[in-house]
């Protein structure tokens, strides 16, 4: 990956707006992802960090402002579409099929058809070159399942996430959405997924991850959007903020000012403290 | 940028010297699904229900015996692999019988009445059943009724249609056409009707379409889980739809096969066979959960109901004990699939 392409993001949002009637959801929000990094999203319950994340993945359709995918201009009108562009979203509620098998589960939707007239007329399946696929994948991954051809649901909760990870790093040709992937998930089984978010991150795709658990965000984070009430208020590093000053940004009980960076905390120097939008990653 | 459609990107494998797998291997062997036992079981059940009839009746196990179970398995059979299409996807199809029963008064009504040629009257009659098909998916799909009160109801309007419609005759003096099905041919000694091999055929194409086709694989999949499915950009409803219109045309091949058993159109014909494919199918493993089942466990299921009803009756018992028997035994399978899943 060379540097000079790190100077863009890859995605990045300016003046989101979305209302659902007197409410609105998301009030001009900013957003900005780089190559390389995993970027956490945080922010309290109806802080509108999952309305943001759903009008970067197509899901809903912001009122106002532009989102930009790779230095264009996009507007998805559906998940289909974002995904169509290559942004693939992992859910938290562990969205697999469970009686069907690995490779089944990979891929679903996009599923690889026979050679000639087998495939193109009776659209009949190449299950040998799923599976051997599902194979490289699950391996590349370091995801330790032998068959493919298991059922999901014979697998652990940990291992069940791997195959969505899995699936979505496959398939993603610009980045990875993440939702919660570990809040269903054990402390052991939370740990595993954690070193495979890092592994899709090294292998190239750039992740968000949307998370309320504050030590997983600070385990594998490269910076941490806060997010609240409707807006991005601040992109922290991990390195220079506390765990403590987080939580103060994100319930407002500590104030992050934009134009001032560092005021709020008197010991604060680090670069994490730059103007949201500005700050590149390390 | 590759096309999403036929391979996944698969970004550069550079990461990643071998640390342990995250997901570790150290596990035993994979746990037994429930659907193991699923399958073998209608198997075993089967063989010792042939067993309990052999040492009960002498005339049992004889070829004779086994083409007269073929032809009462052969229409139930028919409508069990449009039941098991819909039951796969969760849902469940109580107008089958009825509109298998319409289907065939339209053919007959039309060739005997109305002089339609009988090869038009018959495509016509599965027509009808087809859009009785599409009726219960739009409802289903559109407005997100439930499968249950949907055919339910299409059930008695079905049932209605066949009596306004025949003015409540049986309609006999069919064309040949519509009757070759029924006709046999030997095979040392035996006869076997033809369409016994055409509710074979449809197993085993449906068997096809199922563990082989894309259109199958998605079918498993909305069945287990539909809104994965959705978010994996598959057209939920529209596939919905389809299996139900699908279903329809099955129903109708029911009814040709029904019209070439009996020799005439039988208003009264159809009216406890749902229950009877519906038993078929959960006999044959097929979850009523969705997403789980095999279409061989279905014909496996629909010989279990076969050779009951004809065991049954070999041992002399009446007839009303054996609607009794089948009754049992949807509940014993029924409960057996939801301690089976419960394991898991």
């Amino acid at each position: 990956m060379s540097t000079g392409t790190d100077k863009q993001p890859i995605l990045q949002a300016r003046g989101l707006v979305k209302r659902y009637g007197n409410v609105t959801a998301i009030d001009g929000a900013d957003f900005d992802l780089y190559h390389g990094e995993i970027l956490a999203v945080i922010g309290d319950n109806g802080a509108g960090k999952s309305s943001m994340i759903k009008a970067l993945s197509g899901a809903t359709i912001p009122d106002e402002g532009t989102i930009m995918l790779d230095g264009q201009e996009v507007r998805f009108k559906s998940p289909l579409e974002a995904r169509r562009a290559g942004i693939e979203t992992v859910y938290q509620d562990l969205a697999v099929a469970p009686a069907l098998d690995i490779a089944t589960n990979l891929f679903l939707g996009r599923e690889q058809k026979r050679a000639g007239p087998l495939g193109s007329i009776l659209r009949m399946l190449d299950h040998k070159a799923m599976r051997r696929e599902a194979e490289r994948q699950m391996k590349m991954l370091q995801i330790g399942i032998r068959s493919m051809s298991q059922a999901v649901e014979t697998l652990s909760g940990g291992q069940r996430q791997g195959v969505a990870v899995a699936r979505a790093a496959a398939w993603a040709r610009k980045l990875v959405i993440m939702d919660e992937p570990t809040a269903a998930l054990g402390v052991r089984e939370s740990g595993q997924v954690l070193e495979l978010i890092k592994r899709v991150r090294d292998n190239g795709l750039p992740v968000i991850l949307i998370s309320h658990n504050m030590p997983h965000v600070f385990e594998i984070a490269d910076r941490i959007h806060i997010h609240r009430l409707g807006r991005r208020v601040a992109v922290v590093s991990p390195q220079t903020h506390t765990m403590h000053e987080v939580v103060g940004i994100m319930t407002g009980a500590v104030v992050h000012d934009l134009e001032h960076p560092g005021d709020e905390h008197e010991d604060d120097k680090g670069p994490g403290a730059t103007p949201a939008g500005e700050q590149q990653p390390q | 940028m590759s096309d999403p459609q036929t391979q996944p990107s698969g970004q550069v494998a550079t990461a990643g010297g071998p640390s342990e797998p995250p997901a570790s291997t150290k596990r035993g062997r994979p746990k037994v699904s429930g659907d193991r036992i699923a399958q073998l079981g209608p198997l075993i059940a089967l063989i010792v229900a042939c067993i309990f009839f052999a040492t009960q009746s002498d005339r049992f196990l004889t070829l004779g015996n086994f083409s007269l179970i073929l032809q009462q398995v052969m229409v139930i059979g028919t409508l069990a692999v449009g039941q098991t299409l819909i039951i796969l996807t969760a849902g469940i199809d109580l107008s089958c019988g009825t509109v298998m029963a319409f289907g065939s008064i339209v053919m007959t009504k039309l060739a005997v009445i109305s002089g339609v040629p009988p090869v038009l009257a018959i495509l016509i009659g599965i027509g009808a059943c087809a859009a009785f098909g599409f009726i219960n998916g739009a409802l289903v799909t559109g407005l997100s009724l439930p499968p249950f009160i949907v055919t339910l109801g299409t059930f008695n309007i079905a049932y209605a249609l066949t009596h306004i419609y025949s003015e409540d005759e049986t309609i006999s003096g069919l064309p040949s056409v519509m009757t070759a099905l029924g006709t046999s041919f030997r095979i040392g000694g035996t006869a076997f009707t033809y369409g016994t091999l055409v509710t074979l055929a449809l197993f085993a194409g449906v068997w096809f379409m199922l563990s082989q086709t894309t259109w199958g694989r998605r079918l498993f999949a909305l069945g287990d889980n539909p809104e994965a499915t959705r978010l994996m950009g598959i057209p939920v409803k529209k596939q919905l739809l389809m299996v139900y219109v699908v279903a329809g045309v099955i129903y109708g091949i029911a009814a040709l096969l029904l019209v070439g058993r009996l020799n005439v159109g039988d208003p009264n014909a159809g009216l406890t066979d749902n229950l009877d494919a519906i038993t078929a199918v959960v006999l044959g493993g097929t979850s009523l959960f969705g997403g789980r089942g095999t279409i061989i466990g279905t014909l496996i299921g629909a010989l279990i109901v076969g050779v009951l009803r004809d065991g049954l009756v070999l041992m002399g018992v009446q007839s009303i004990y054996q609607v009794l028997i089948t009754g049992i035994l949807v509940i014993v399978a029924v409960s057996v699939d939801q301690l089976a899943r419960k394991r898991i």
